[in-house]
Formats: C-alpha cells, sequence, structure tokens
C-alpha cells in the first residue's frame, strides 16, 4: 500500500461524507420544511458520484503531484456547482415558481473537501507571485463566469438575486463605497497622524491610548452613537449639513467605519517608520537629505509594506463590519442578512452573506499578495 | 570508554560525517575540532541520537548506544552547548535538577547533589539557588549550564562550543575551571571547537576534521610537530606553532638547577609564560619559586619539533 | 499608579451603575428624547451582562483550548502536514465577517446563544492558534535542544518545557480573542442570544440614544478591564522567564 498524505486523507473522508449526505434540499415553497434530495437521484448523477468519490481517493497517495490535485479541487468544485444548477433546474415540477431548491449540508461538505484540496495544493505548489496573482484572477473569472452563464439560475439564492437585482447592486455599490470610503478616509487621516506621533514621541501614548478605547467600543453601539451625534452636528453646526453630514443613511456608517480604521493605520505607520534601521537613516541625513526628503525618500517606502499591511486589516474588517449598516439602514450587503434574518428567509441571509464573505475573501488574498510584493522589493 | 566505529550520517545523498572511527579512554578529554561545517557538531550529536547515524555504531562502556532507548540514553549523558541553553522558567536549581528529577532521585539527595554543584562551581548556593537564568551573567549561566549537565554524574560529558559565547578574559577562566573539575571529577568528555588554541589548551587527544572525514587523531604535541596533512598544519596556523607547543608544558617540567637574577616564574606557569617573562626583562634565564631556573636555550629546544 | 487607579475606578463605577441603573438616571436623561425611559429596564442589565460575559467566556475557553490542541498537533509528529493547511484555513476563516457567520449559524442551530457561540468560538480561535503556534515554536534552539539532549521524552518537553514557555504568548492571543468577542457578542442580540446587544438594538430601534450608550459604555468598560487583566498576567509570565 502506498504512504498516504495525511491531509488529503482528511479532505476524502469530509468529501466522501458529502457525497453521502443530501446535496440540496428542496422545498414547494418559501416557508415550509424541505426534504433533502442526494446526488444519486440527480441527472447524470449515477456517473458523477463515482467520479468525485475517485478524484478524492486517487488524491490520498503522498506522491500524488500537487498540480494533479489542484487541477482535481478546481473539477471537483466545478461538477459540485453544476449538480446544484442541474438540480435547482430538474426539480422544480414545470411552472411552479414557488417550489425553491437550496444547497444542502452535502454540497457544503463538497465545497469544503475541495476548498481544502485546494489551498494545500497551492500551499504545496509554492507558485511564485505572479502565478499567485493569475490563479486570484482565474478563480474570481471562473466564478463570475458560472455566474453570469445562468446554470445557477434556478438555486433560491440567485432566485433571490433575480427578484432583487437593482436593488442588490444598490447595497453592492453601497457596501464598497462604506468599506473603501472609511479606508480611504483613514488613510488620508491616520498616515499624517502616524507621521507626527512618530516625530512628537510624547503624544504617541495619547494618541493611541485614545484610539484603543475607540476599538473597545462595540460596533453595534459606535454605529448607533454616530447617528444622534452627527444628527446634532448636521443640524447645529453652520455648513455641516451642505457638506454631506448627515444622522441617517450612508453617513453615519462611514463615520464609524473610519473611526475604526484609524488604529491599525496610525499604530502600522509608526511602527513602519519606527522600524526603519538607525543607521539608514543617519546615512540619509549624512548625505545631506532635509528632514523632508529623508521621510518622502527613504522613510516611507522602507514603511510601506507594514502600512499595506495595516490596509489589509482595516479594508477585510471594514468589508465585514460594514454588514452592521444593515441594522441601522446604512445599506450594504447587511440590509439582506438582517432582513432575512427577521423574515428567518434563509436564501435572503446568503444573498447578503456569500458575496460578502467573496469581498472580504478576495481582498485579503489580493493584499496579501501586494504586501508580499513590496516585501520583495524592499528586502 | 567511548567507541565511534564506522560513524557516517547522509543527508540528501551528501555525507555531512564520512566512515569516522575514534576511541576515547575513561577519563580522558577529546576535542574535535574543525572549521564550520566540517561536521564535528554532528559527530557529536551522533553520541547522544541527537542526530540518528546513517550507519556504524557508538559504544559506551562496550554496549551498543542503538539498543538503549534515546532518552534513556541521553539521562545518562551530560550535553551542554553554546548559550548554555537553559529553561528560562525555571530557576538555577530547578535547572539543575533537570536530570536527577527524571531519574526520580529523592528530594534531599537532589538538594544536596545541586548545593555540591553550585559550590563547586563557584557559586554561593544561598545567593543562586533561587534565581532565575535571566538574571545571571554569561560566565555565570555557562557555569550552570555544565553543572546541570554534570548533575547526574554522568559516565560522559558532551560539550558543543562550551565557550562560544563568552568573551576572552572570562572564557580563558572557565576553560581553566573546566579542565580542573573534569580532571578531578575524572569524566570522559569530548568537546567540539573550532578555536584551535582552544583545543590544544583544553585536550588530551585532538580529532581534526573536515569534509565530514577524521584527518587525525593525536596528542596534541604531535598534532602539532607532525600535522598529518597540509590542512592541519594551515589550521594550527605555522606562525603560531612554537608558541603553541610551550604552551603544553609547565616551567616545573623544565627547570633544571642553577640561580639566576630578578623576578621568579610559579612552577604551575607554562614555558610559552617562562619566555614572555625571559624576552621582556631581557634575561637568558628566570628563576622558578621553589628553586631551580628556566633557560632561554632551553625553552628554545622545546620549542621546536623534537 | 494611573495604570492601575483608572482601571479600578472603571471598574467600580461599572459595578454600581449594574447594580443601582436606577440611580445614574439623571446621567443619561439628556440623551432620551420625548421623556424616553433614561434607563434599559425590559430586562436586569446586571443578568444581561452576567449572561453576556458567560457567552464571551465559554466561547474563549472553547477556542482557547481547540486552539491550543490544534497548535500542539500540527507542531509534532505526522501533524506537521497539515501547518501550512492550518495557517491557511484559520487565515481564510478570520476574513469572514463575524456577522455572516452568526447568520449562517442560524439554520444549523436556531435562534438563540447557539449561532453566538459558534460564531465567537470560530472567530475566536486564530488568536489563540497563531499565538499558540508562535508561543510553541518559537522558543531559543539552544533551550529545545537542551531538553532533548537532557533526556526528557517528547511529552515530558510538551508538559515542561513547551507549554510554559508559551503561556506568555498564549494569553496575549486569550487577550485579543476576549476583547473581539466581547464587542462581536452583541451582534448576537440580533439572533436573540441574551447579550447587552440587546439594550443596544433596543435604543436603535426606539431612537434612544441613552440605551445605546448604556450598552456600549458596559461592554467598553469591560473590554477595558478583562484587556488590563489578561495584560497583567501575561506581564507577569513574561517576567517570569525573563522576557521584559
Amino acid at each position: 500500500m502506498p504512504r498516504l498524505s495525511p491531509p488529503a486523507v482528511l479532505f476524502a473522508l469530509i468529501g466522501l461524507a458529502g457525497l453521502a449526505l443530501p446535496l440540496v434540499q428542496f422545498k414547494a415553497n418559501r416557508i415550509v420544511a424541505g426534504e433533502g434530495v442526494g446526488l444519486a437521484d440527480l441527472p447524470h448523477g449515477p456517473w458523477v458520484l463515482p467520479a468525485l468519490g475517485a478524484i478524492l481517493v486517487l488524491a490520498c497517495p503522498a506522491r500524488s503531484p500537487a498540480a494533479a490535485r489542484l487541477a482535481s479541487a478546481v473539477a471537483g468544485l466545478v461538477a459540485a456547482t453544476l449538480m446544484l444548477g442541474t438540480a435547482a433546474s430538474h426539480l422544480p415540477p414545470p411552472g411552479n415558481s414557488l417550489a425553491r431548491v437550496a444547497p444542502a449540508s452535502g454540497f457544503w461538505l463538497l465545497a469544503l473537501a475541495f476548498g481544502l484540496m485546494l489551498a494545500d495544493a497551492v500551499n504545496r505548489l509554492r507558485p511564485s507571485l505572479a502565478l499567485r496573482w493569475v490563479m486570484l484572477a482565474g478563480a474570481v473569472a471562473l466564478t463570475a463566469g458560472i455566474l453570469v452563464s445562468g446554470v445557477l439560475d434556478g438555486v433560491s439564492v440567485m432566485r433571490e438575486y433575480a427578484t432583487r437585482r437593482d436593488l442588490f447592486l444598490r447595497e453592492g455599490q453601497a457596501h464598497l463605497a462604506l468599506a473603501f470610503g472609511s479606508l480611504g478616509l483613514a488613510l488620508l487621516a491616520g498616515i499624517p497622524l502616524g507621521i507626527v506621533i512618530f516625530q512628537a514621541r510624547r503624544w504617541r501614548g495619547p494618541v493611541l491610548g485614545a484610539l484603543n478605547i475607540l476599538q473597545t467600543i462595540p460596533s453595534l453601539a459606535l454605529f448607533g452613537i454616530m447617528i444622534p451625534v452627527l444628527g446634532w452636528v448636521a443640524a447645529t453646526i453652520p455648513g455641516a449639513a451642505q457638506a454631506g453630514v448627515s444622522g441617517i443613511g450612508t453617513f453615519p456608517a462611514l463615520v464609524a467605519l473610519f473611526l475604526y480604521s484609524l488604529l491599525p493605520v496610525v499604530s502600522n505607520t509608526l511602527s513602519g517608520l519606527s522600524g526603519v534601521p538607525a543607521p539608514t537613516q543617519e546615512a540619509a541625513v549624512g548625505l545631506g537629505m532635509t528632514r523632508a526628503q529623508v521621510m518622502a525618500q527613504v522613510l516611507v517606502p522602507l514603511a510601506l509594506p507594514v502600512l499595506l499591511a495595516a490596509v489589509r486589516i482595516v479594508l477585510v474588517q471594514n468589508i465585514g463590519l460594514a454588514v452592521i449598516a444593515g441594522l441601522i439602514g446604512g445599506g450594504g450587503f447587511g440590509t439582506f442578512v438582517f432582513q432575512g434574518l427577521n423574515q428567518t428567509a434563509m436564501d435572503l441571509v446568503l444573498l447578503g452573506a456569500l458575496p460578502t464573505i467573496a469581498l472580504a475573501l478576495v481582498a485579503g488574498i489580493a493584499l496579501d499578495l501586494l504586501v508580499q510584493g513590496t516585501r520583495r522589493g524592499a528586502a | 570508554m567511548i567507541e565511534i566505529r564506522h560513524l557516517t550520517r547522509v543527508y540528501d545523498g551528501v555525507p555531512v560525517v564520512n566512515d569516522v572511527s575514534l576511541t576515547v579512554e575513561t577519563g580522558e578529554l577529546a576535542v574535535l575540532v574543525g572549521t564550520s561545517g566540517s561536521g564535528k557538531t554532528t559527530l557529536l550529536r551522533m553520541i547522544n541520537r541527537l542526530v540518528q547515524p546513517t550507519s556504524g555504531q557508538v559504544l559506551v562502556e562496550g554496549v551498543d548506544t542503538a539498543t538503549l532507548p534515546a532518552h534513556l540514553l541521553r539521562r545518562r549523558i551530560g550535553y551542554a552547548i553554546q548559550g548554555h541553553g537553559l529553561f528560562p522558567h525555571r530557576t538555577v536549581a530547578q535547572n539543575i535538577a533537570t536530570v536527577p528529577r527524571l531519574l526520580g532521585w529523592p528530594r534531599a539527595q537532589i538538594d544536596a547533589r545541586v548545593d555540591e554543584l553550585l559550590v563547586l562551581f563557584q557559586l554561593d548556593p544561598a545567593t543562586f539557588r533561587d534565581r532565575m537564568p535571566h538574571q545571571l551573567s554569561g560566565g555565570q549561566a555557562q557555569r550552570v549550564g555544565v553543572a546541570r549537565a554534570l548533575a547526574a554524574k554522568p559516565d560522559l560529558l558532551l560539550m558543543d562550543e562550551p565557550f562560544g559565547a563568552l568573551d576572552p578574559l572570562i572564557r580563558a577562566k572557565a576553560q581553566a575551571d573546566l579542565r580542573a573539575i573534569q580532571r578531578r571529577l575524572g569524566t570522559t568528555l569530548i568537546l567540539v571547537t573550532h578555536d584551535m588554541r582552544e583545543a590544544v589548551d583544553l585536550g588530551d587527544r585532538i580529532a581534526v576534521m573536515d569534509g565530514g572525514r577524521l584527518l587525525q587523531y593525536d596528542h596534541p604535541a604531535r598534532i602539532l610537530t607532525q600535522p598529518a596533512v597540509p590542512f592541519v598544519r594551515d589550521l594550527i596556523g605555522a606562525t603560531d606553532r612554537p608558541l603553541r607547543l610551550l604552551s603544553l608544558k609547565t616551567v616545573g617540567d623544565l627547570a633544571q638547577p642553577g640561580d639566576a637574577e630578578g623576578p621568579t616564574i610559579p612552577p604551575e606557569a607554562t614555558l610559552r609564560d617562562a619566555l614572555a617573562e625571559c624576552l621582556w626583562s631581557g634575561r637568558t634565564a628566570v628563576p622558578v619559586q621553589g628553586g631551580g631556573i628556566v633557560t632561554l636555550d632551553a625553552l628554545r629546544a622545546e620549542a621546536r619539533p623534537q | 499608579m494611573t495604570r492601575r487607579i483608572l482601571p479600578a475606578l472603571a471598574g467600580l463605577a461599572l459595578l454600581a451603575f449594574l447594580i443601582a441603573p436606577g440611580s445614574f438616571a439623571p446621567l443619561f436623561q439628556p440623551f432620551t428624547r420625548n421623556n424616553a425611559p433614561a434607563i434599559y429596564t425590559q430586562t436586569s442589565l446586571l443578568s444581561l451582562t452576567l449572561s453576556h460575559l458567560a457567552i464571551v467566556a465559554v466561547a474563549v475557553a472553547a477556542s482557547t483550548i481547540a486552539g491550543l490542541v490544534l497548535a500542539i498537533l500540527v507542531t509534532r509528529g505526522a501533524g506537521r502536514e497539515f501547518l501550512p493547511l492550518a495557517r491557511t484555513v484559520t487565515a481564510v476563516g478570520q476574513t469572514f465577517p463575524p456577522v455572516a457567520v452568526l447568520a449562517l449559524a442560524v439554520p444549523v442551530l436556531g435562534f438563540g446563544t447557539g449561532p453566538t457561540l459558534v460564531a465567537l468560538f470560530l472567530y475566536g480561535l486564530l488568536p489563540v492558534f497563531e499565538n499558540a503556534l508562535a508561543g510553541l515554536s518559537g522558543q531559543p534552539a539552544p533551550v529545545a535542544e537542551a531538553a532533548r539532549a537532557m533526556g526528557l521524552t517528547p511529552r515530558q518537553r510538551l508538559w515542561q518545557i513547551d507549554l510554559p514557555l508559551a503561556l506568555p504568548l498564549l494569553l496575549a492571543g486569550m487577550r485579543l480573542t476576549a476583547v473581539i468577542s466581547l464587542g462581536t457578542a452583541t451582534i448576537g442580540s440580533t439572533v436573540a442570544a441574551r447579550t447587552l446587544g440587546e439594550v443596544i438594538i433596543a435604543g436603535l430601534l426606539s431612537s434612544n440614544t441613552a440605551f445605546v450608550l448604556q450598552g456600549g459604555m458596559v461592554v467598553g468598560i469591560l473590554a477595558v478591564l478583562i484587556h488590563h487583566a489578561f495584560q497583567a498576567a501575561e506581564i507577569r509570565a513574561r517576567r517570569r522567564i525573563g522576557l521584559d
């Protein structure tokens, strides 16, 4: 018997469990309890099921090459997704628009098994930075292609999407505006603040202390407090309302996210600048650079990787926290999540949660790659 | 007695230690010396099986070490390394007591042993017993490291660059102390160093290694006067040879009857010290404390291969 | 001195507020409108706080045990093969928004405390795992070498050397997890968990800023106190092994 790779065996066990459990849940309408339908009971199921099982088992021997595992993982993910689409178009009786087909435990376990296999294969391949970018772009393009192709249109989440296409696009824009807008503001304010406390040592304690306290306020409360505070500002301070300050809508959420983002930006700016070796700074001064030149040509470029790490933290955190804006009428994908929770409509929750997770994941991976790129440049 | 027979270690197809055989007699101090990458540390680590030999045997008192479970073997062999490796979360006494506790010694016996060792290494037990490692100076930490290695009265002590982290002044003292303690306890000791001078000063025998092979294994005087291959001669450094040779013997060994002017020199000083004294004071002979003299001519004769 | 006095004062103020919230009404009155109540009285603030703390404590304990066991498993023996994967999975897990995890756990676990515990547990896993990993594998090479050479068995090395030396970093991971969980638990009230989020949400729904402030301040002060407590333990543990 060949030596087995323990991780691959784990993936195979998860995947085989997924094959044994119902792939989808079929409901006559949105409210009633559903029944599970297995892969074997679907068209093409009788040969897709053993094929997926074979892929999982064949990846187990330790000497199975990483590239083959990568291909198997992608094939498995695509196959599971296509079968989900097949179920959705095949199960409801013709003409019945109330019936719902949602992914069930079998699908999620298969996705987990092949997703883990994918992550493991990529780890083992040790691809170059450029290849990692290509892989990320490929994954995004493949996902987009499947969504646009319409094979999944019958799945319940996509049905929810179809009925609210315009709203979804609007909330998506709002979500991105919240996440990126607050990041932009935090960079505009936080980098100068970080530079100031780098040079004025005695302000470090108070500034970082205040920002730390800000972080301890639970997000839910900070969002809530912003509404009356900004409402008061808009009503009391002349010109504030004209400048866009408002106690309702997206603005309070934007300010709350901005406040949360300040600590990572300021503290990473500081630690990035402090991390530049003293001899390097002295050399720059010795070569006759002015203070501003030292800052612009030596300190900031060398501090860039640490600063980018802060951008990663903030962006991923804000994409997640922006969901809470949905609770205070600030828009974003959170709107669907909380609506869905209120109506116990899980399809609607998924409509909000899945794009948020996908956004956070892509942003996190892309910024990791960026950070690695600048690190390599600096080294 | 430690017998190393045809010991080989291969990493990725490359032999790091290549068919090395040597014997260290009980109570002897053997020094493995070589440049970095010579395989000396790997050879040492195969003796207590921190590295598993690819082939070959190590026999301690005639027993093949491969027949013992590795952790039990290691409890019988003391081990001290550069940077001491003291456990930072344990007091000096707890550190020294590590192996006796593993062996299940009674508490009173452990306490007595710890105090005995602290005294042996000139550390006042009342002061140092409860100190944490980070409260020790480099020299103190090094001594505690060696004390810990000796705690369970091992048959054999292995040391890997034990003085590497010490500054030169403390190092000389630590070397002298180690030599004295090793003589007193009669412990067999194998020590790894890259410093030929340390090897000559400490070793009863010196094993010179390069590229995983044992080039020469002999008494220091023979290594100095009859290097087996050019590499050994280069390692000694040709210009230093006469002085190193002189440092192997003491004034007492060479004293002859006679009279000389000026300040005396103690009999336990090395011939190298005597030469320095002659040159510095411009004398051709120096009186030895307790009678006799050492002459420049006699020193000259000793500084050449015989 | 202020480092100790300020948290002590904050703690006392918090205790007084939780025992007799009514006496603080004048403080919060300015934040209400139309004569709305200044203090949340639907449920006792004390019991909500205790329930909030209990949920966080259980979640942090679970994340700590799971994160530590995982870190131990992937740093020895056959488990090493899982190390890169475990790193990736926990890092990816951390990018999942907590609200999304919470919402997705509802269909499996129903409304109430269950989904909150799961979300907090999963979310708290990464800091503990990463710190435990750094602690278990980051000890100085001579120490690890000496432990092996002294003849400690792998189990003895784990219990007598690796774990005690990893303690400061483990405590730092627990501190991060506890502070994050304390804030995130408030969101649990959107799926009917009994936490201080209930007060904040009641305030949001009735536009009563006083409620939002109360809920937020109680959680904030708790977070500061817990942060301080863990940090004190961490500093003691670090001092003991001579890191500070």
